[in-house]
């Protein structure tokens, strides 16, 4: 038995090996049905990597120790509203980590501003997050690239490194007109590529007044002084009378947010790629019935010498498969090195404003992409082999 | 069990019919042969009298619709397809008419092939193949392709290939039908030496006269019947 298999298998490399050989006869062909599968790969990999990318940016700055505060029934910080008597009853509450400047909260307000971007002149929706002061270490990933902090009661802003790069006119020394006044661009932060990077932070006590927001809020960020801390930090603030809240760590929130986004370009991306699939499978089934009627005298002839027809079939779909293989390897490669990092900047529809990206192919993407190349090579293989294997062997011998 | 100076082909009461739409082609009709060990049969007749559907009966290549065929005391036709790849790797030396080398294999690797099939180590392998091609003449042109020997060099690697695994039984389809007459002699001789100097039982389909002449018998197929005897 295991004689009979080792044969098998010796069998099978032999026929294999020589299909390989004689790719180079019909590289035509050949290349035609890589190139079909590595198409496919490219636009898989290059829209989920907009997904993966978008999904990294929303999620990847997302601490588990980090929780938001909104008003109890409200989806984003869009929707909510805080009075300044209940930002501190929430800066009060057990878990909040406190440091020399006391709690670590921050209490916040958002409003969206128009900019013009830089691809294409046009305006688009940014964030402008008023923010207290102790809202850095409360984040504990922003650091300054450039500049300086806001000044507290000054009208200047810090700018996230995505919002910097997608907007014009956001450098240090530049000016912003924010409602009636020009803000001054003082700095530049990045927040380990997330989202706030996409943002625009100046002082909340600041952008209250040029909004007529009197003393209200949106959401009050705090630093739990450990992530177990936030049940009990959530209870204390959810069954407190005076308080309707809803309490949701960062890194859940951001990746609710993306879910929505993130789900539709996959969908898309698999559509997409689907079809191109379904075209580079007849591409392969082309290929390989041509490869199997170049072949007809040789297969006959190992059939002949007493080969049998498993490892014939073996050997078609192995071609196949190697083909594809190497056509999803090469669209593997051209789309890390077309499409990893390109930054770009897309519409958050929780909130509706930009959020800056960087198209993100990552290494299960990849695995996935490969995955489906080697699929495309399977079922494009599969029927040409089952032919190779009926070949009337006697008639066959004698082709020229 | 047939002994070892008995028949080694028993065919008997054999029929092939071939169907090309309603119609039926008698390509055989109660075909009798007996072979014995060690003979070297020529086996003529015109196109379409049915000696490649006879070689192809004997070689395991196809079966009968009726009748039997017994190779070394075995019931050939009966054997599965899978029973019959086993017994011709291990029984057949095939011969071509063309050939049929592996294009993008050296002389050497394309005698190999048969090799791969049974329980040998590589070393081994190499030895039976350095061997074949010795006793074809052909040890100094292991290394060349298909494509860069003449038609008669390439007959030899096919007969190397054929014998490489030492079968019982070599069967020729028009070995020399696709050569001038000096290559066709060459192998000719070799085929004869094989039969005299290592005792191969070899059945030769041929056209040609001048080739049968060099067999030990030969016998005449028409219109699915055989003779003795060229028919007048």
């Amino acid at each position: 038995m295991a004689t009979g298999f080792f044969n098998w298998i010796s069998q099978s490399a032999a026929v294999t090996l020589y299909n390989l050989r004689t790719i180079p006869e019909r590289r035509g062909a050949a290349l035609a049905a890589a190139v079909g599968i590595a198409g496919v790969v490219v636009v898989l990999v290059g829209v989920l990597s907009i997904a993966e990318g978008f999904h990294r940016a929303m999620t990847v700055a997302g601490s588990p120790a980090v929780a938001l505060v909104l008003r109890s029934g409200s989806d984003s910080e869009m929707t909510s509203g805080l009075t300044h008597d209940q930002t501190r009853l929430i800066a009060d509450a057990p878990g909040v980590a406190r440091n020399d400047g006391g709690a670590l909260a921050s209490a916040e307000l958002f409003v969206i501003i128009n900019l013009p971007k830089r691809s294409t002149g046009t305006d688009a929706n940014v964030p402008l997050r008023g923010v207290s002061p102790t809202a850095f270490d409360v984040r504990g990933n922003v650091t300054l690239l450039a500049g300086r902090r806001f000044a507290p009661g000054r009208n200047e802003v810090v700018v996230g490194a995505g919002a910097a790069r997608q907007f014009a006119g956001l450098e240090v020394g530049r000016t912003i007109r924010v409602g009636q006044n020009d803000w001054a661009v003082v700095g530049i932060f990045a927040a380990d590529g997330g989202v706030a990077e996409s943002e625009i932070w100046t002082d909340a006590a600041v952008l209250q007044p040029a909004y007529h927001r009197q003393d209200t809020y949106q959401a009050v960020y705090v630093r739990l002084t450990a992530p177990d801390a936030f049940p009990a930090f959530s209870a204390a603030l959810t069954t407190n009378p005076q308080l309707s809240v809803k309490v949701v760590r960062q890194s859940d929130y951001y990746a609710e947010q993306s879910t929505t986004l993130t789900a539709f370009i996959r969908t898309i991306g698999v559509a997409v790629a689907g079809l191109m699939a379904l075209g580079a499978l007849f591409g392969a089934l082309n290929t390989m019935y041509s490869a199997v009627a170049a072949r007809t005298r040789e297969i006959a002839t190992l059939r002949a010498l007493g080969f049998g027809a498993g490892p014939v079939v073996c050997s078609v779909l192995l071609e196949s498969l190697a083909l594809a293989l190497i056509g999803g390897a090469a669209g593997a490669a051209l789309a890390y090195g077309a499409f990893d990092g390109f930054q770009t900047s897309t519409i958050n529809w929780q909130t509706f404003s930009q959020v800056a990206f960087a198209f993100k192919v990552s290494l299960p993407l990849l695995v996935q992409a490969i995955g489906w190349a080697a699929a495309i090579g399977l079922a494009g293989g599969i029927f040409p082999a089952l032919h190779a294997a009926r070949i009337p062997i006697a008639a066959a011998l004698r082709e020229t | 069990m047939s002994t070892p100076n008995g028949p080694l082909i028993e065919i008997q009461d054999v029929e092939k019919i071939y169907r090309r739409g309603a119609e039926e082609i008698h390509v055989l009709s109660g075909l009798n042969l007996t072979v014995a060990r060690g003979e070297f049969l020529a086996l003529m007749g015109p196109s379409g009298s049915g000696k490649s559907t006879l070689l192809n009966l004997l070689g395991g290549l196809d079966r009968p619709d009726r009748g039997t065929v017994t190779v070394e005391g075995k019931r050939i036709d009966q054997l599965s397809d899978r029973q019959l790849a086993a017994w011709r790797a291990r029984h057949v030396g095939l011969v071509f008419q063309f050939y049929n080398l592996l294009p993008a294999m050296t002389a050497e690797r394309n005698v190999e092939l048969p090799l791969l099939l049974t329980d040998l180590s590589r070393r081994e392998r190499r030895q039976h193949v350095a061997t074949a091609l010795a006793i074809v003449g052909l040890a100094h042109r292991t290394r060349h392709y298909p494509g860069q020997l003449s038609g008669g060099e390439q007959q030899r690697v096919g007969i190397a290939r054929a014998i490489v695994t030492d079968p019982t039984l070599l069967l020729c389809d028009e070995p020399t039908g696709d050569l001038d007459r000096k290559s066709g002699d060459e192998i000719l001789g070799l085929l004869q030496a094989l039969n005299r100097e290592q005792g191969k039982t070899i059945l030769m389909v041929t056209h040609d006269p001048h080739a049968s002449a060099r067999a030990s018998r030969t016998v005449h197929l028409d219109k699915g019947q055989l003779s003795a005897d060229p028919p007048a």
